[in-house]
């Protein structure tokens, strides 16, 4: 039995819009796998609920007019990874929503959710944030993109403002085409875990394979959000495929990470992990690329 | 046709499978009210004042009681046998609410309301104003002169030493020529996890009290209910349904003296506590932590000379099973590798913690990763071979144990240790793997580990039976050894088919659902000791049931009872073995018979005076990614003499279970505690790393199966034993793939990390480049 004081269905996108307006106090709520987990800890118990999770119209991948390949926001992590367009143009995004939690909550939750929570650990994060997404938003006077970048405030706050809900996710052409990436969660256990640190990975090769065209990489719980690591990238850009650069761009993101000390890890193992991760997930990215080193 | 030793499919299965079994929250009403418990938020103090006022005015609220409240009774909760020596008993040092709180999460107030939702409210809306105090977190610093004192009967919060000493220790290293290797290890606080939170709900019938539970021991509670109350035993009635795994959390009374008296303050209405699994993990029980430190002088030619052991055991905050756990650690030091000259000490503390209690392996799981990791750092230090130092100086073939007159009659540890060897080319890959370099590097550890089922002669062992023929000659079966999901029901039917002589298992309708009205005497499921001790009065209530049987036999036949017998159901003529008539046909006859009509049934108490080892040992493979600091186990085998297999299915399904907990005590399993404030940092399944099966290898289960010589059905202890070996023999796998010896658990990332720096496996991340 929940604590919720009530819950209004959403019948469409414009619906749901309307009664954000009409219940700023409201939560909402897509799968439920955060938000209800919240309620039964009381941190949200007693709160009024919008529910969009039967809008099937945020349901589903395609690419749009623009090229970009377009993630319904409510679209669940199981139905990312079977998807033919995300196996196609970015297994890694496809791999790292397979991570989450286990088969039922990855049945339940929905890429929408995950990214709204602003947490820093959410396995969708730092993949979307290595391909640069951007968040799409429908409010009162139409949509809004947002670089999902600037649609993380800090910890736990996302850029939604009271009329809006978001509806997709797009991740643009310039980011997936000729373009291979892996992800690499470090948790304390192989299944039912939360990130101890996250790290996604991906890069373009010159025609011959022999340069790094481009390489993005992007951290979950390096700090309060997801973050870039823009020397590391600098870095590599330009460079040879060779194990003295994968080994240079690891240590780089020494320069721009920050996490924290806490009972989940200390600071020295994530930073070690993070160089680690670095390391592996640019390797693994090259081999997928076609590159060798 | 014998029913024992086949792998016959569960009484019970079809029903869990299906979801037709009943637990307790199935059972309850669902317009039951429900209770929910107010907390302490402080490690150690006073409860000053508790204000109910905003909470009594949330709709649905019924009753509010706090600790200021409750009768001043303070009682025992230990899922131990009653002792008539008062010097035996079990320590009783908490009341119902308490208003000295001595650890985050002890129980101030309660709760009830008509919902959940009311109940929750109502909870968060109690204002507790406290007096806080020092606390202490650690049994060591706890000790120590002018460190706060818990309960003022124990002015430095030792709950309990107790000692071992053979020999001149002392005199002994004296010895020239004596190697000394002096370490400490420590194990952390872990919890059961059973999926199945603590639950139970009460209420009054006539003048008595009911109460439905899950727990392993509905008798014990019974009597703690009593005594928690101030009400005599007999008017309280525990009823035990089907329950979702206990693991020795519910071999103790836990809330149910709560539920209890939360029903009589609201006129015997039913009151349902249902614990929450974050609760679960802080209020209720957890497996002692321990600190272990352990000295051997040993010859140059790989033999003791003498040995020193202290064993210091976190208690927290209540007694529950207290000393006993860390002194069954304790007695296997010296029986394991037999030393002349032996000093043990082995010390409980009371600290500000959740409470320590029963939890699979009762102490074994904590001594046989210190024992057994202690084992290898000897043979490292000394450059002997392990695997050829136990074989040299483990419990030899024909060894007693003077205090419970247990007898290794087969060579057990050898033999295990010979068949998981051959299993496992463990020779010859523990010398391949030994001097490896690169990232990734593969290892292979073995531990033995020692065991013994049952209590006796510790404490009181019995057991009763009732066998009930009906009108087809099936029969039904009554003990009081509790299903806690670990077979035990299916075992006794297969037990209880033979020895009476019917057909088929399915022929013994088990009684599941314990009632202590109906149920006879016994003290339920607990030590590794069903099918052991329920199975001698089984075996001594199902001759009775025969013999009364062979009986009406003899007079419905006019053949003589010696020349009879009950076969397969039958009743043969064992001259000509001809069948003469069918044990249906006689049951009907003796219920419905004009001229002598009798229910054939058969009672009876066995008391147990004897006890069994159970021996055994792991073998584990990792492969171990030393960046990553992370540990896979690749391969993971448990050989176990566990006596007769009753139905090796089981058997099996039992180690695999006890082998799951032995990995995530190995290498995940930690409750944490802020050491600011002393609360549980990490109290849900979330951020208390229970192992999945995705951390799981293909686990392995052998058996060596010596008939136990003192036991009915020629078995003995396999509920706990399979958790006692997992952690040493992967901590020795780890210390063969990397040569880093790991001496405390969990050995999860963290610590892993730490110590490959220490070791230099590792270069700090800002200084790998230069």
């Amino acid at each position: 039995m929940y604590d919720i004081k009530a819950l209004y269905e959403a019948e469409s996108t414009a619906h749901a819009v309307q009664l954000r307006l009409e219940h700023p106090e409201a939560q909402i709520i897509a799968g439920g796998s955060d938000v209800l987990v919240q309620v039964r800890e009381g941190k949200r118990a007693g709160k009024a609920l919008i529910s969009i999770y039967m809008l099937d119209e945020l349901r589903g991948i395609r690419i749009d007019d623009e090229g970009n390949l377009r993630i319904g926001s409510l679209t669940s992590f199981s139905h990312i990874t079977k998807d033919p367009l995300i196996q196609q143009y970015i297994p890694a995004l496809g791999e790292a929503v397979d991570m989450v939690g286990g088969p039922q909550i990855r049945n339940i939750g929905t890429i929408g959710g995950n990214t709204c929570n602003g947490v820093t650990s959410a396995d969708s994060a730092s993949t979307l944030h290595a391909y640069e997404a951007i968040i799409e938003l429908t409010g009162a006077n139409g949509i809004r993109r947002v670089p999902i970048k600037d649609f993380y405030l800090r910890a736990g706050q996302t850029d939604i403002r009271p009329d809006e809900i978001q509806t997709a996710i797009l991740i643009p052409q310039d980011s997936y085409k000729d373009t291979a990436g892996y992800y690499f969660k470090y948790a304390m256990r192989n299944a039912m875990d939360i990130a101890t640190t996250g790290c996604s990975v991906n890069c373009r090769l010159s025609p011959d394979k022999g340069t790094f065209e481009r390489v993005r990489i992007a951290y979950g719980v390096a700090g309060p959000v997801p973050m870039r690591a823009p020397t590391a990238e600098a870095m590599a850009a330009g460079k040879p495929v060779s194990r003295e650069t994968v080994q240079a761009f690891a240590q780089a993101v020494l320069q721009d990470i920050n996490p924290r000390d806490s009972w989940r890890a200390s600071r020295a193992l994530r930073q070690h992990i993070a160089v680690e991760l670095a390391s592996r997930c640019l390797t693994e990215s090259v081999h997928r690329a076609g590159g060798a080193l | 046709m014998p029913n024992v030793g086949k792998s016959v499919p569960r009484v019970d299965a079809m029903d869990k499978v299906t979801g037709r079994a009943k637990y307790t929250d199935d059972r309850c009403d669902p317009h039951a009210l429900v209770a929910r418990v107010v907390r302490s938020t402080i490690a150690h103090g006073y409860v000053k004042s508790v204000d109910i006022s905003q909470a009594e005015k949330i709709p649905g609220v019924v009753r509010i009681v706090t600790c200021f409240d409750v009768p001043d009774i303070k009682f025992p909760t230990a899922g131990h046998p009653w002792s008539v020596e008062e010097a035996h008993q079990d320590v009783a040092d908490r009341r119902l609410l308490n208003r000295h709180v001595r650890y985050v999460g002890d129980d101030v107030a309660a709760v009830v309301a008509e919902n959940e939702v009311a109940a929750a409210q109502a909870a968060r809306a109690i204002r507790v104003e406290y007096e806080p105090l020092p606390f202490v977190l650690d049994p060591i610093e706890a000790m120590q002169p002018g460190a706060p004192v818990l309960h003022k009967e124990y002015p430095d919060n030792v709950l309990k030493h107790t000692s071992i000493r053979q020999g001149d220790y002392q005199t002994a290293i004296q010895e020239p020529g004596l190697i000394c290797v002096d370490k400490w290890y420590e194990v952390p606080t872990v919890q059961h996890c059973h999926i199945e939170n603590f639950i139970c709900y009460a209420y009054g019938e006539g003048d008595r009290i009911v109460i439905v539970s899950s727990t392993q021991i509905p008798h014990i509670v019974r009597r703690t209910v009593g005594q928690a109350l101030g009400l005599p035993w007999g008017k309280v009635r525990i009823i035990k349904p089907y329950i979702g795994g206990g693991f020795g959390n519910k071999q103790d009374t836990l809330y149910e003296p709560l539920c209890a008296y939360l029903s009589l303050q609201v006129g015997g209405r039913q009151v349902k506590l249902d614990v929450p699994r974050e609760d679960t993990f802080v209020s209720n029980r957890v497996r002692h932590a321990e600190k272990i430190h352990i000295i051997s002088w040993v010859r140059p030619d790989g033999t003791y000379a003498a040995r020193k052991l202290e064993m210091y055991s976190n208690q927290g905050a209540y007694a529950s099973h207290g000393h006993s756990i860390v002194a069954k650690g304790m007695g296997a030091f010296p029986q394991m590798y037999p030393c002349p000259n032996i000093e043990a000490d082995s010390y409980t503390v009371y600290t500000n913690r959740s409470v320590a209690g029963a939890m699979r392996g009762y102490g074994i799981p904590q001594a046989m990763f210190a024992f057994e990791s202690h084992t290898e750092d000897v043979c490292r230090r000394l450059g002997l071979d392990s695997l050829a130092f136990r074989h040299k100086n483990i419990m030899p073939k024909g060894y007693v144990d003077g205090f419970s007159k247990n007898e290794n009659y087969f060579d057990s540890f050898n033999q295990c240790m010979d068949k998981a060897v051959a299993e496992t080319d463990y020779v010859r890959k523990h010398a391949a793997y030994a001097h490896q370099t690169g990232e990734v590097r593969r290892g292979i550890g073995i531990a033995p580990f020692w065991y013994n089922t049952a209590v006796w002669p510790i404490s009181l062992e019995h057991s009763s039976c009732r066998m009930v023929l009906n009108q087809d000659g099936s029969i039904q079966l009554q003990v009081a050894e509790t299903e806690i999901g670990q077979g035990a029901d299916t075992a006794y039917a297969q037990m209880a088919a033979d020895v009476v002589g019917l057909a088929y298992y399915t022929d013994v309708h088990v009684q599941s659902c314990q009632d202590t009205d109906v149920t006879p005497f016994g003290l339920g499921a607990y030590a590794s000791r069903q099918t052991y001790t329920a199975g001698f009065a089984i075996r001594q209530t199902g001759l009775i049931l025969r013999d009364k049987i062979l009986d009406y036999a003899s007079e419905m036949t006019r053949m003589p009872k010696y020349n009879l017998d009950l076969m397969d159901g039958e009743i043969v003529r064992t001259t000509d073995g001809r069948v003469l008539l069918k044990l249906a046909d006689l049951a009907t006859e003796a219920f419905y018979s004009l001229t002598h009509s009798v229910h054939i049934t058969a009672e009876s108490t066995y008391q147990t005076k004897s006890n069994a080892y159970s021996f055994g040992c792991c073998v584990a493979e990792v492969e171990v990614d030393i960046p990553l600091c992370k540990v896979k186990v690749t391969d993971l085998l448990n050989i176990h003499d566990c006596g007769k297999l009753i139905n090796p299915a089981l058997a099996e399904a039992q180690v695999h279970g006890g082998m799951s907990m032995g990995i995530g005590y190995a290498l995940s399993e930690q409750l944490l505690f802020d050491p600011k404030t002393g609360r549980a940092l990490n109290n849900n399944l979330l951020d208390y790393k229970l192992s999945t099966t995705m951390d799981h290898p293909h686990l392995r289960a052998m058996f060596i199966e010596n008939y136990e010589p003192t036991s009915a059905f020629g078995t003995k202890a396999l509920g706990e034993p399979p958790t006692c070996p997992v952690a040493p023999a992967i901590r020795n796998a780890i210390l063969n793939a990397t040569g880093v010896e790991v001496d405390s658990l969990p050995m999860n990332p963290h610590v892993l990390y730490r110590r490959f720096c220490q070791e230099g496996l590792i270069a700090d991340p800002w200084t790998k480049e230069g």
